[in-house]
């Protein structure tokens, strides 16, 4: 039997296609800029006890793009419209990187929406030292690298994204890079909205995950993410020699790390 | 035939190294700016235009680049004012102002408004989606560059035609009461005339509003099949087009013999020319190509390099260096090469001025005296039959006197042949003949656009070569 389906579902007025493996308690993820990276190790792990429900984010793949989104904020508030819709909350959620961006807008509109929240790497708040990279004006090759501190040492880098950079995959992230783009050029993949609205969240655990080298989001965010979220109880993770992909450089480290604040 | 000057008005001062250093014009850091040169050069410039008003050129020609040494027309339109008031017959065709760019369309309606009534109706404004780089440096978003295109197009038309006070409430614009005091000089609106490199979508445009489209310097071969293109679509829209449906910019230097000539011409492959504007990340931000559009370039054959838009960038802006990935090294061009470090600035400079024979070959540069250039211009001419007509003056550390030269040579000689040449070949120009007035009947047999037994005369470009 495959490890996971991809079915297109009516839903929140789109057509929303949704990857689905696992089987347990239902654990929401949410994939970063470039898409979903393909079925990698961590979900394999992730998927033994837990039902991975992970929605391509509209504009991306499968899913056409909703012209009402017009920034992360909007799109939070469309994938809290989806778990409504889907009975799902409230459910423990996962995001990557510009999906840990999106898991913190839907927290400020609903705290009650997620069980607990993991947010890896987020973009979304200005890192009061260094800068976001601008992962618009570097090419596609600049801005995968960049998410890794030591691609020699991660095996996995290899396998994002299907592992071959055939013409459809480069236009497939073509699509994705317009599509962050078209919700986060500016400003530049964070809203300064953001960091007030997050002091709202109370009553909802959260885990902040981090690589130490990330050259995509510095890490000085992390700072910036948890004082934002003083009024509920959060966690900070910080992995050394790691870049913007904890699940894929610290993969064994990171599944531990979920199991342990999911249980 | 109508006849323009143009120039980039690049800062010819900037140390070349820096360029081929950064691998492209754009983003030279501007600490290589100096503010003497700058006031020295803007002020060059508007002489040399009005000097080619006075050798009988019927147009000045104006253009728009932000954050590079390559143009330093960054605010086009104070050019255009300033031209509007010193010269007192020509016309100031500005091809283009970059409306995704522009952030209030309701501002530069008034703007050319203005400069349309100083200069009492010389002014032809034209529009462009700007290069990539400008989304950049303008903090434009390109995944909304055609929305913001039609957009601000639209709102800008309606500024100069609608009665105000209106209400403009858009997707991307919003105004809560429209009624510019200024309206054009030129009614209902001044005409408006498209540049365009290679994009078909833009040409199809073009035709749908009966609006001139100028090819910027392409490769005749595929030029011919977007007028093509055009003509088509003006029939399907039920008018003809004509001569007077399109224009062609063509670089070019002149001197008085051959030998100064070439030893000058030299100065076009500055830098890399026009095809190292910008490097690919800048050239093909995301979304800034529509998906059908670089689906297409992805496939077809680099025929072109103006402002660096070449299939070969796209894949370049694709891959990135994915070599320890699998991903086979390319037989990357001297920029890549660059970038990787296995070649120095000096030997990047050699394979750039080694093509300098081959882009003339090419007629992506035409180099000479008078009497040489005139017979390539001549071909270019039957080829694409174009009713206007922009020579561009060289780039490149050509002195002022150099530049002046070629300007007068041209008035003296190149001019008067050209608009015999024109004659012959019953070439009528946008004012001879209204774009769009010449109705078409369904069925019947339109005007040949192009000369396709003179095309089997031109060279072939070496499509390796760009400038």
């Amino acid at each position: 039997m495959a490890e996971w389906t991809e079915e297109i579902t009516h839903i929140a007025g789109t057509d929303l296609a949704i990857v689905k493996g696992g089987k347990g308690k239902p654990l929401l993820i949410l994939h970063e800029e470039l898409g979903h990276p393909g079925w990698m190790s961590y979900h394999q792990e992730l998927a033994k006890d837990r039902t991975l429900i992970i929605p391509i984010q509209p504009g991306y793949g499968k899913s056409p793009r909703v012209e009402q989104i017009r920034n992360v904020h909007e799109l939070g508030l469309f994938y809290n419209w989806v778990l409504n819709e889907m009975n799902l909350a409230p459910i423990d959620v996962i995001g990557f990187s510009i999906g840990g961006w999106t898991a913190a807008e839907m927290a400020t509109a609903n705290s009650k929406i997620f069980r607990k929240m993991m947010l890896v790497a987020p973009s979304g708040i200005k890192p009061a030292e260094g800068e976001i990279l601008d992962i618009f004006a570097v090419t596609i090759g600049t801005q995968l690298n960049a998410t890794v501190h030591d691609a020699a040492a991660a095996p996995e880098f290899r396998k994002l994204y299907g592992g071959e950079r055939t013409p459809e995959q480069f236009e497939a992230f073509e699509e994705a890079r317009t599509e962050s783009a078209r919700i986060a050029w500016d400003p530049i993949l964070h809203n300064p909205s953001l960091p007030y609205f997050l002091q709202g969240v109370r009553g909802l655990p959260t885990h902040i995950v981090w690589g130490r080298e990330d050259a995509t989001v510095p890490v000085t965010a992390a700072d910036s993410y948890q004082v934002a979220l003083k009024n509920t109880d959060v966690k900070l993770t910080i992995f050394d020699h790691c870049g913007h992909r904890p699940e894929i450089e610290k993969s064994a480290e990171f599944v531990k790390l979920v199991r342990e604040f999911l249980a | 035939m109508h006849i323009m000057y143009f120039t980039e008005r690049p800062y010819r001062d900037v140390p070349e190294d820096e360029v081929i250093k950064n691998r492209s014009f754009f983003g030279v850091p501007n600490r290589f700016y100096d503010a003497q040169v700058g006031a020295r050069l803007y002020n060059e410039y508007l002489d040399e235009d009005v000097y080619a008003e006075e050798v009988g050129f019927d147009a000045i020609m104006l253009n728009e680049h932000h954050g590079n040494p390559f143009c330093m027309g960054a605010v086009m339109n104070v050019e255009a004012a300033i031209l509007a008031r010193i010269t007192k017959k020509v016309r100031i065709v500005l091809l283009g102002n970059p409306l995704p760019v522009v952030k209030n369309p309701v501002r530069l309606a008034e703007e050319l408004a203005e400069i349309d009534l100083i200069s009492k109706g010389r002014l032809v404004p034209g529009w462009v989606r700007g290069a990539g780089s400008e989304q950049i440096f303008n903090q434009a978003n390109p995944a909304y560059n055609r929305e913001y295109f039609n957009e601000a197009h639209d709102l800008v038309l309606a500024c100069w035609t609608k009665p105000g006070p209106f209400r403009w409430e858009g997707k991307h614009f919003n105004f809560r009461y429209v009624n510019p005091w200024a309206l054009p000089y030129q009614k209902p609106r001044p005409p408006i005339w498209i540049p365009g490199v290679i994009s078909a979508e833009t040409v199809v445009w073009c035709a749908k509003h009966r609006y001139p489209y100028i090819g910027l310097g392409t490769a005749l071969q595929s030029t011919v099949e977007l007028w093509n293109l055009y003509g088509q679509t003006a029939a399907d829209e039920g008018y003809m087009a004509g001569t007077e449906n399109f224009g062609y910019l063509q670089q070019i230097h002149v001197a008085e013999t051959e030998e100064e000539a070439q030893k000058q011409g030299r100065a076009a492959m500055f830098g890399g020319g026009a095809a190292n504007f910008s490097r690919p990340e800048h050239t093909l931000p995301p979304g800034y190509n529509s998906k059908e559009a670089t689906r297409r370039l992805a496939k077809q054959a680099t025929d072109y390099g103006f402002l660096g838009i070449t299939s070969e960038k796209l894949k370049e802006s694709q891959r990135g260096d994915l070599r320890h990935i699998g991903i086979p090294k390319q037989n990357g061009d001297t920029r890549d090469k660059l970038r990787k470090g296995e070649i120095s600035v000096e030997e990047a400079k050699k394979k750039i001025y080694a093509n300098y024979q081959k882009a003339q070959d090419g007629l992506q540069i035409i180099i000479g005296t008078p009497k040489t250039v005139i017979p390539k211009l001549k071909l270019i001419m039957e080829v694409l039959r174009p009713g206007v007509f922009g020579l561009f003056q060289a780039q490149g550390p050509l002195t002022t006197q150099q530049r002046l030269t070629s300007i007068r040579l041209m008035g003296q000689e190149v001019l008067p042949a050209m608009r015999e040449i024109a004659k012959g070949l019953g070439i009528v120009d946008p004012f001879e003949r209204e774009p769009g007035s010449r109705p078409y009947t369904s069925g019947t047999q339109y005007d040949s656009l192009v000369d396709l037994e003179a095309l089997k005369r031109a060279p072939k470009r070496d499509e390796s070569v760009r400038v």
